[in-house]
């Protein structure tokens, strides 16, 4: 690797001043799972690594019942899938949590990192999509929100601009009667990039005998995680069932634009897609009907 | 431009400080730097698990740790497995069971069966089996391993 300097502020403005000072030559290091690897491989030099982890406010999990979960941007996902109130109320953002990389890449890998590294297959952006997370942006001139859907601009490209940095990601607190469900496909078990993965987010009536509100989205299969209203308005003030969600998984499919690599066909991933959505779905149901205890289910 | 840092940590139980440049991995600093020869370089991008070490006893890929990273925290490497009284049981069951044949993940291997036992004790083969996703093996074909780590799991219960 390449030499370059390294700090650990303890604040966030320390660590925007000294990204600020440095424009491009300078990244924020969360888990490191990411850029420490493209680094080593050369695709870009940097100056500086302004290193996250000594900052509390960063490193804090809080959870409120009215105003949902905030996670700090520096929290491994290991710490993550840990927490009781992530474990209890958020078993959607759990699947993905759980799925990245293995056990050692968890203890490292951020939900912030996954986000700000914008590869089309990061598996908690698709999960937080659907979820309605915000990413909480530090910058030179204050704070702002961004919604994580609309964050990601292009393959490793964000909506973040010089000595901008995420501190946190909000998820709003879950509704009764409310569900959601990441999943992949990956050619083995574990440790490996999704070929296509798919989140689905719904709302159902106290009865569960309609949908009221749905979100789906997408990983892998566009040059961004992408968001598919037109396969969640096809969900809304129709019955829970197989019809609709096989309506949803084709409009799905139809919207992704999967690129042919070594890892899959075009038209694998489309198919891909249509499957994931509706089991996505299924389990969203599942979760929004039973509000079952999701640590037990968040194993994959 | 750069230049050495100090770096002051706990590993294995002892204070240990050292000099290192800030892109020098936490796997380069224990091999090169420090003589910790245990931990193994495979990949050094984070997919064989061959360099796993504990960091405040979570484990994680040395290749993907700045040394300069490890300031004031906890490291545990495979050489501070054994205790006075002799080998873990860890290591004991790798021995008892065959769990190894050239060796090489066999570190790495120790390291993140440790850290599921610390934290879940009575693992089922599916959940060793998860664990372990991130821990590549060329010689065994795993069975042999997670065996091992339950036969260990099981004396260490036992013992309780
Ligand atoms: C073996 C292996 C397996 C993997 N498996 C998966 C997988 O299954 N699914 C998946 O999605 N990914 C996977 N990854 C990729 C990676 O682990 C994830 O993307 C991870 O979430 C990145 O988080 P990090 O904290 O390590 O990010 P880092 O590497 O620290 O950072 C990534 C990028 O984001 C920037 N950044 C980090 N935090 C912030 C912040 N708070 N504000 C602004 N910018 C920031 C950094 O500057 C860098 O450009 C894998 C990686 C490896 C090595
Ligand atoms: S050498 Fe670190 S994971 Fe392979
Ligand atoms: S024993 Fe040779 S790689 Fe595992």
């Amino acid at each position: 690797m390449r030499p370059f300097d390294y700090q650990a502020p303890a604040t966030v403005d320390e660590a925007i001043a000294a990204l600020a000072a440095k424009g491009e030559r300078a990244r924020p290091l969360a888990g490191g799972t990411d850029i420490l690897v493209q680094l080593r491989q050369g695709r870009f030099e940097l100056d500086l690594l302004v290193d996250l982890k000594r900052i509390p406010e960063l490193l804090a999990i809080g959870y409120d019942p009215d105003t949902g979960l905030t996670i700090g941007a520096a929290v491994s996902c290991a710490v993550l899938a840990e927490h009781p109130d992530v474990r209890t109320h958020y078993p959607g953002l759990l699947d993905a949590a759980s799925i990245i990389g293995g056990t050692a890449i968890q203890g490292r890998a951020t939900l912030g990192g996954n986000l700000c590294n914008a590869a089309p297959s990061g598996d908690s952006i698709a999960a937080m999509m659907v979820l309605g997370a915000r990413a909480v942006v530090a910058g030179p001139s204050g704070r702002r929100e961004v919604p994580v859907a609309s964050f990601c601009t292009a393959p490793g490209k964000t909506v973040l601009q010089k000595g901008e940095l995420v501190v946190a990601l909000k998820i709003p607190a879950p509704q009764p009667h409310t569900g959601a469900r990441y999943l992949r496909f990956i050619p083995r078990g574990e440790m490996d990039i999704a070929v296509a993965g798919a989140g689905a987010w719904v709302a159902l009536t106290a009865d569960a005998t309609r949908i009221t509100n749905a979100r789906i989205a997408l990983a892998a299969v566009a040059p961004t995680p992408l968001n598919v209203p037109e396969a969640s308005a096809a969900l809304v003030g129709h019955a829970p069932g197989e019809d609709v969600f096989a309506q949803a998984a084709a409009l799905a499919s139809e919207a992704a634009t999967p690129i042919h690599d070594t890892r899959g066909t075009t038209p694998q991933r489309r198919h891909l897609v249509a499957v994931l959505v509706r089991r996505a779905l299924q389990g969203a149901v599942k979760r929004a009907m039973a509000n079952e205890a999701p640590g037990q289910e968040a194993q994959r | 431009m750069t230049g050495k840092q100090k770096v002051s940590a706990i590993i294995n139980g002892e204070l240990a400080e050292f000099l290192c440049e800030p892109h020098q991995s936490l796997l380069e600093c224990l091999r090169d730097i420090l003589g910790l020869t245990g931990a193994k370089e495979g990949c050094n991008d984070g997919n064989c698990g061959a360099c796993s070490v504990l960091l405040d006893g979570r484990l994680v890929n040395s290749c993907l740790v700045l040394g300069v990273e490890i300031e004031g925290r906890e490291v545990t490497t495979i050489e501070g497995l054994a205790g006075w009284q002799g080998l873990h049981p860890l290591q004991q069951a790798f021995i008892a069971e065959d769990a190894l044949q050239c060796g090489y993940c066999t570190p790495g291997m120790l390291m993140a069966g440790k850290a599921l036992l610390d934290r879940n004790p009575n693992p089922t083969e599916a959940e060793i089996r998860t664990w372990l996703s991130g821990n590549l093996c060329r010689c065994t074909g795993y069975d042999k391993i997670v065996r091992a780590v339950r036969s260990a799991s099981k004396r260490m219960t036992e013992v309780v």
